[in-house]
């Protein structure tokens, strides 16, 4: 895993600290094409890693990385599912069977239908699991993907409902089907380590906001240290700067300040700020 | 919401959940089969064979008044989600009746949960931005955006359309932040894609003393990501608008006894107000909720959003619907001697506005 990984909330109108900051960046990210410049932005500052939730607009920025393969050699993409919203919207629209029916594939399909109504009047949830993780991932075809995540808002809802064993299928799914190692973003770090080792997975890997003023570090931060320093799983600091609540050199200060982090990742719009943080962070690693 | 609650209240330490209640049994299999919890698909033989201090109630709306009459009757306190009873006056007797037994009720409007809303409650109680003279109230978002939909939420006798839902959220945020409104006039209850419901609603508040307001609500714009409520508050002291992820304040004569302010603009943002909670899935107020209710019950507090201010709302949202058919004034042409013409689609009963003007205008 590399040191440095991008994010893309800044792409999709998702700023934690203002609507307006997120309709402007909405705005200016409406063309792919400014997605992109962005992306070759930090390619050029030396960063390989996009971590990304299956949007539909990601589509286009698999395209290009897939057509563009000799550009960007070494480039890898860790795609996080499921984009909830989507789910959300669609389950309001159409009940919760509804919404899980109509993500299901649709093309070449008549296999893939068949399983997918079978799974569904089964309860079979490995196999619906299976066809909804392939849905989402369709469009990453072809691409390095080495890493899946499940998104938080899935993560924290299965883990809220008890529902552990989700994360053994989702993790085994991934392997077998992607070769892909499992990877799970949330808000309850400390919690969700313990139920994955509950249910046999060692070491996972886990995304999580770590920052000094604790925001969303749900359990304590007094946890967190303690899941950090104990090294039982590989930890990807996510929201260092608390949505911009704290200054960079200070943020990064304090996450670089674990040894036992593996990577951060971070979002940003412009080259300067891209420039910046990827230094800091290299100049704090090394310094280590 | 009902997955959303069992998932948070699941995971509260001071909540053993017992079981659950649903009319899909393709949902509970799956729920007892992954997660162990004792299901039913009746929720009086769950009450008669549960051993139960509270319940999360969260059906199709129509739906809250009888379980909720079910559970308190057996002394259960409840949760019940938003917009609570429809009928305004079975939600008052409902009041009533928790009240009277001294059970803990609340409702699920989550807003009254986020920080920034309650920083705007905490300047305006300390009249910071002065006498108010104006609020504006406003929730967009992409609920409904095609002519389909087969939900409850999108039939009229379920307690669908953006009335019940998104503007109840708008009002009840009003009548937490300044008091309900003595009034309402104006009201549009407008259909952008539904064939059977409200899926934008407009309308003036009246709070007395000088003191208006607007709401504007629309589940079917598109360009929102989820559902944004924004209000805006002007005084004769400066303004405040606030989100749920800041709050903005001008003020223009600073009060000696406020601290962390300056004359003019000062900003709050979310990440310093917000408390932490125990538990995250969507948004720290679904949690808050869910820790005030369990805290109500062990102090036997009156929760932030109980069954009352809840009925108050529903209150607000009926009359809105009253006063969407009461008639308008209408514009109408002046003809070509000068006076008023009646336009083919004005109904009897509209006053003609254009036509009293030019009349008074020749006397």
């Amino acid at each position: 895993m590399d040191r440095v990984l991008f994010g893309d909330n800044q792409f999709f109108g998702v700023n934690h600290m203002s609507e307006e900051k997120a309709r402007t960046q909405a705005m200016r990210f409406q063309h792919i094409g400014a997605v992109i410049e962005v992306l070759e932005d930090a390619y050029a500052e030396g960063i390989r890693t996009f971590m990304c939730t299956t949007h539909q607009r990601m589509s286009e920025v698999c395209d290009h990385f897939r057509t563009h393969r000799e550009k960007y050699p070494g480039y890898k993409f860790y795609p996080c599912l499921p984009y909830a919203h989507k789910y959300a919207n669609a389950a309001a629209e159409l009940g919760v069977l509804g919404a899980i029916r109509s993500f299901l594939p649709q093309e070449n399909a008549l296999g893939a239908l068949l399983k997918g109504g079978m799974s569904l009047a089964r309860k079979d949830i490995e196999g619906l699991a299976e066809l909804l993780v392939g849905a989402e991932l369709k469009m990453f075809q072809g691409l390095d993907t080495p890493i899946i995540f499940l998104q938080n808002v899935a993560t924290d809802f299965l883990l809220g409902l008890g529902f552990d064993e989700a994360f053994k299928i989702f993790a085994d799914c991934v392997r077998e089907r992607y070769q892909a190692e499992a990877g799970f973003i949330t808000m309850n770090a400390p919690l969700l380590l313990k139920r994955l080792e509950k249910v046999g997975i060692q070491n996972p890997i886990i995304c999580a906001n770590i920052n000094k003023i604790g925001f969303r570090m749900c359990g304590g931060m007094q946890a967190y240290d303690e899941m950090i320093t104990q090294g039982r799983c590989r930890l990807i600091a996510m929201s260092v700067f608390a949505s911009g609540a704290l200054p960079p050199k200070e943020a990064l200060e304090y996450v670089c300040g674990y040894p036992q982090i593996e990577a951060i990742v971070f979002g940003a719009s412009s080259r300067r700020n891209i420039a910046q943080t990827k230094q800091l962070i290299d100049g704090l690693t090394q310094g280590r | 919401m009902g997955l959303s609650h069992q998932s948070i209240a699941n995971a509260h330490p001071e909540i053993e959940l017992k079981a659950v209640c649903d009319t899909s049994s393709y949902v509970l299999d799956i729920l007892a089969k992954y997660t162990g919890v004792k299901t039913y698909t009746d929720y009086k033989k769950m009450f008669a064979e549960e051993a139960l201090d509270c319940v999360f109630v969260a059906t199709p709306s129509r739906y809250h008044a009888e379980v909720v009459t079910a559970a308190l009757e057996r002394g259960l306190h409840v949760f019940c989600e938003k917009p609570f009873a429809l009928d305004p006056s079975s939600g008052y007797l409902l009041a009533a009746l928790a009240e009277s037994k001294g059970l803990v009720n609340q409702v699920g409007y989550h807003y009254r949960f986020i920080a920034a809303f309650n920083e705007a409650k905490r300047l305006l109680d300390l009249k910071v931005i002065g006498k108010l003279h104006h609020v504006r109230v406003e929730a967009y978002g992409p609920v409904v955006l095609r002519p389909k939909g087969s939900t409850w939420r999108s039939q009229k006798s379920e307690g669908g359309g953006c009335l019940f839902d998104y503007a109840c959220h708008a009002i009840d945020l009003v009548n937490y932040l300044v008091g309900r409104p003595i009034s309402v006039s104006g009201t549009v209850l407008n259909s952008v894609f539904s064939s059977d419901v409200d899926d934008e609603i407009y309308s003036t508040l009246q709070f007395g003393d000088g003191f208006y307001g607007q709401l504007a609500t629309n589940w079917s714009d598109e360009s929102f990501r989820k559902m944004s409520v924004k209000l805006s508050f002007w005084g004769d002291n400066g303004r405040i608008n606030v989100d749920r992820q800041e709050l903005q304040i001008y003020i223009r004569t600073l009060p000696e006894s406020l601290e962390g302010f300056e004359t003019g603009w000062n900003t709050r943002y979310t990440t310093e107000l917000t408390a932490p909670v125990w538990f995250y899935v969507r948004g720290e107020e679904y949690s808050a909720q869910i820790d005030h209710f369990v805290h109500c019950i062990k102090t036997k507090a009156t929760p932030l959003s109980n069954f009352r201010s809840a009925t108050d709302t529903s209150l607000v949202a009926s009359l809105m619907r009253t006063d969407a058919e009461k008639p308008r004034t209408a514009i109408e042409s002046p003809n070509e001697q000068g006076g008023a013409a009646a336009s083919p689609s004005s109904k009897p009963a509209t006053r003609s506005l254009l036509g009293r003007l030019f009349n008074a205008g020749r006397s």
